[in-house]
């Protein structure tokens, strides 16, 4: 029994952690988010800001992290937006600049923004760290047209918008280490105030900058992102998600514990 | 209509790609080459849209005297960042490799120093006692210990035997925690991708939500 | 020449990078940022040149009829449908991504299911491996298990209704000795990085030339 239980097919964990993902959702369970410190910080960095003040977001993930980070960009935006901040918004990943450009457009209309008089997407350019080097002196250099192409310089949003001295707060949502390079360049250099919004992968390697107040607050995963949505009381993907989420994590914890068991007693009993 | 038939196709890729949890497949296979090729074009509508028209032909075209026929360079250079696959004057190639090389350098130099060694270094010095709190007094003993140890860890240049022995083995066990804690998040961004398929799978699809 | 260019490029462009930081102004600065731009124009070439590589392997394997061409004739057949559609729509539409353009669908319906369900499989990998390898043997990998454990548990709902003291345990070990590691592990690498990228400006490490 305890062998079977050891060299279990890797299939019935496979459909144990399905189980565990959809029950939650068919049984509609929702369960009380806790907003943590890095969050509260994030969202107290926003909602400090005057009406009026530009924001950029840059959108630097893809869809292999959509189902993480998008619910965060659209909680973050809806916040912008409730806030009249003007948005500005870039992209260092090719392959989610429509994620973001998505985001944009849906929030947007909640809330009856107008395209480059509220917000802009100015798009993907690539070389990242270049581009971040290159904002600190004119943002027109490398973005002298929006993703549509239409110049810049023609869209109210813009004027005045040069480099890091007119943008108040910076918001990366970040799949990789592009959040690094704009802590490194952007925070470091300038003195850009930012916030991160990242992966659960990245999560870990930014609370050194957090704690250094390289960053003014850190959103990680699907759970940062249920923790923004209970704060901006615009409950998404994120909060819907949570309860699939701590099943999902049970399950790998029992997992952990059942292979530990067997482990160590099949391995008592050989030495018996 | 075609949002309909969208929601099909994305389910069925969805469905191809969960197929290789059961065993290797043709429909599995099948999926995978279509995200490679697709992703690769991908690119290339990138490139023309958002490099090359934005930066070269608009550029080109709204400049003028130096300012635009300096960018013959960039544009030269990166044409000969494509002969590298050409096995006789592949070598030209080096030249825009070079440039990209230096300027990444110099941004790694820039980076490093002032953009993480020395903010993070300050972030370290600490207060090790604090009159009145001794739990952040703990906290700050415990924070400066593990990053010293951690880094005594990764120097090589001494056996770690005798006096470093003690700290490196600290160090060890700060490591230890962090790559659990980093195991523990990782175990909730990939149940968090899973969930974003299984969600779109039972609402978008099913209609189950 | 095919050597000293490139190591004077190098040099040149490495150089004025690090000069412009502490000289911000023109002529310095100005030069920077052209050669930022012309970086950004030179990264681009490069997603062509990984597209060129990738098409070459695959037309020969279709030419020479190797086994499994027919999955390389799909590649290319996405490859070419991506591009039909991605230019049709550049050209016809304001913008490749106003919502409702052919490119925006095929986006939304092929490459995102694609791409986010091939990640999400790594949740299937990684409950398999944390029953089969997540052993606890030493004391090292006790700690590292337990430190995971309680992470796991305490970032999620479900943590706090067991024992609300799990979420702050949980950032406990995120804020202090999780942080204490990484902090100096990313210093190191920080350390790691400045000392190659000064080899690389100086011409010592050349291996990028081959």
């Amino acid at each position: 029994m305890l062998k079977k239980i050891a060299n279990i097919d890797r299939r019935i964990i496979f459909i144990v952690i399905v189980l565990c993902i959809i029950i939650p959702f068919l049984t509609k369970t929702v369960l009380e988010i806790r907003v943590s410190a890095p969050v509260k910080s994030a969202y107290k960095a926003l909602e400090k800001l005057e009406s009026g003040s530009c924001v950029l977001f840059s959108v630097d993930y893809d869809p292999a992290s959509q189902p993480e980070l998008q619910p965060m960009l659209i909680a973050v935006l809806r916040h912008a937006f409730k806030k009249n901040l003007k948005v500005i918004m870039m992209c260092h990943w090719p392959l989610g600049f429509p994620l973001g450009q998505d985001a944009l457009m849906v929030t947007a209309k909640e809330y009856d923004k107008k395209y480059g008089q509220d917000y802009v997407n100015l798009g993907y350019r690539p070389g990242m760290s270049a581009i971040m080097l290159g904002i600190g002196r004119e943002i027109r250099d490398f973005f002298a047209s929006d993703y549509a192409g239409t110049p810049v310089d023609s869209l109210d949003i813009m004027k005045g918008v040069h480099n890091y001295g007119d943008i108040t707060l910076l918001i990366g949502f970040e799949a990789g280490a592009t959040g690094d390079y704009w802590v490194r360049l952007a925070g470091a250099q300038f003195g850009q105030k930012i916030t991160l919004g990242c992966t659960a992968v990245c999560a870990p390697d930014c609370y050194p900058y957090l704690q250094a107040k390289q960053i003014e607050g850190l959103i990680g995963g699907l759970k940062g992102a249920a923790e923004y949505e209970k704060l901006v009381e615009c409950p998404g993907a994120g909060i819907i998600g949570m309860t699939a989420q701590s099943a999902g994590h049970i399950a790998i914890i029992i997992f952990i514990i059942l292979g530990n068991l067997s482990y160590f007693i099949l391995k008592k009993r050989e030495k018996e | 209509m075609a949002e309909i038939i969208g929601i099909w196709v994305a389910a069925f890729l969805t469905l191809c790609i969960f197929s290789f949890l059961y065993k290797d497949n043709p429909l599995y296979k099948f999926a995978e080459h279509l995200y490679v090729g697709s992703s690769a074009a991908y690119m290339l509508v990138y490139f023309y849209f958002f490099n090359i028209k934005p930066m070269l032909i608009d550029k080109f075209i709204a400049e003028t005297g130096l300012a635009r026929w300096i960018l013959i360079i960039p544009t030269f250079l990166g044409v000969i960042m494509l002969l590298r696959i050409h096995p006789k004057i592949g070598w030209i190639s080096r030249w825009s490799i070079a440039f990209t090389m230096g300027i990444g350098a110099g941004i790694g130099i820039v980076a490093g120093i002032h953009g993480y060694i020395l903010p993070q270094t300050k972030a370290t010095f600490l207060p090790l006692f604090i009159k009145g709190d001794l739990i952040q007094s703990a906290n700050n003993i415990i924070l400066v210990v593990g990053v010293l140890t951690t880094f005594l860890f990764f120097y090589f240049s001494k056996e770690h035997k005798g006096l470093l022995k003690p700290p490196v083995k600290i160090g060890m066990a700060f490591i230890m925690v962090s790559f659990g804690a980093s195991f523990g998040y990782t175990v909730m961004a990939r149940l968090s991708l899973l969930i974003g398929r299984i969600y779109f799978l039972l609402h978008n699809w099913l209609h189950l939500i | 020449m095919r050597r000293e260019v490139p190591l004077a490029i190098t040099f040149i462009t490495g150089f004025l990078l690090i000069i412009g930081f502490f000289i911000p102004h023109d002529p310095i600065g100005g030069l920077q940022s052209m050669f930022l731009q012309w970086y950004a124009i030179i990264a681009g070439f490069t997603m062509v040149l990984g597209l060129m590589t990738l098409t070459r392997i695959h037309t020969r394997r279709i030419v020479k009829r190797t086994q499994g061409f027919g999955y390389s004739v799909i590649l290319i057949g996405a490859m070419l449908g991506t591009l039909v559609v991605g230019f049709y729509s550049g050209i016809k539409y304001k913008g490749l991504f106003e919502l409702g353009t052919p490119f925006m669908w095929y986006y939304n319906n092929i490459l995102v299911p694609l791409s986010a369900t091939m990640f999400s499989l790594l949740a299937f990998f990684i409950a398999s491996a944390a029953y089969r390898a997540f052993r606890a043997r030493t004391i090292e990998a006790t700690l590292l298990l337990i430190a995971g454990v309680l992470v796991m548990i305490g970032r999620v709902p479900v943590g706090n209704l067991i024992w609300n003291k799990l979420p702050i345990i949980a950032e406990w070990i995120m804020n202090i000795p999780q942080l204490a590691a990484k902090r100096g592990i990313l210093i190191g690498v920080a350390l790691g990085m400045i000392a190659t990228s000064l080899r690389i400006i100086l011409g010592i490490e050349r291996t990028y030339l081959k």
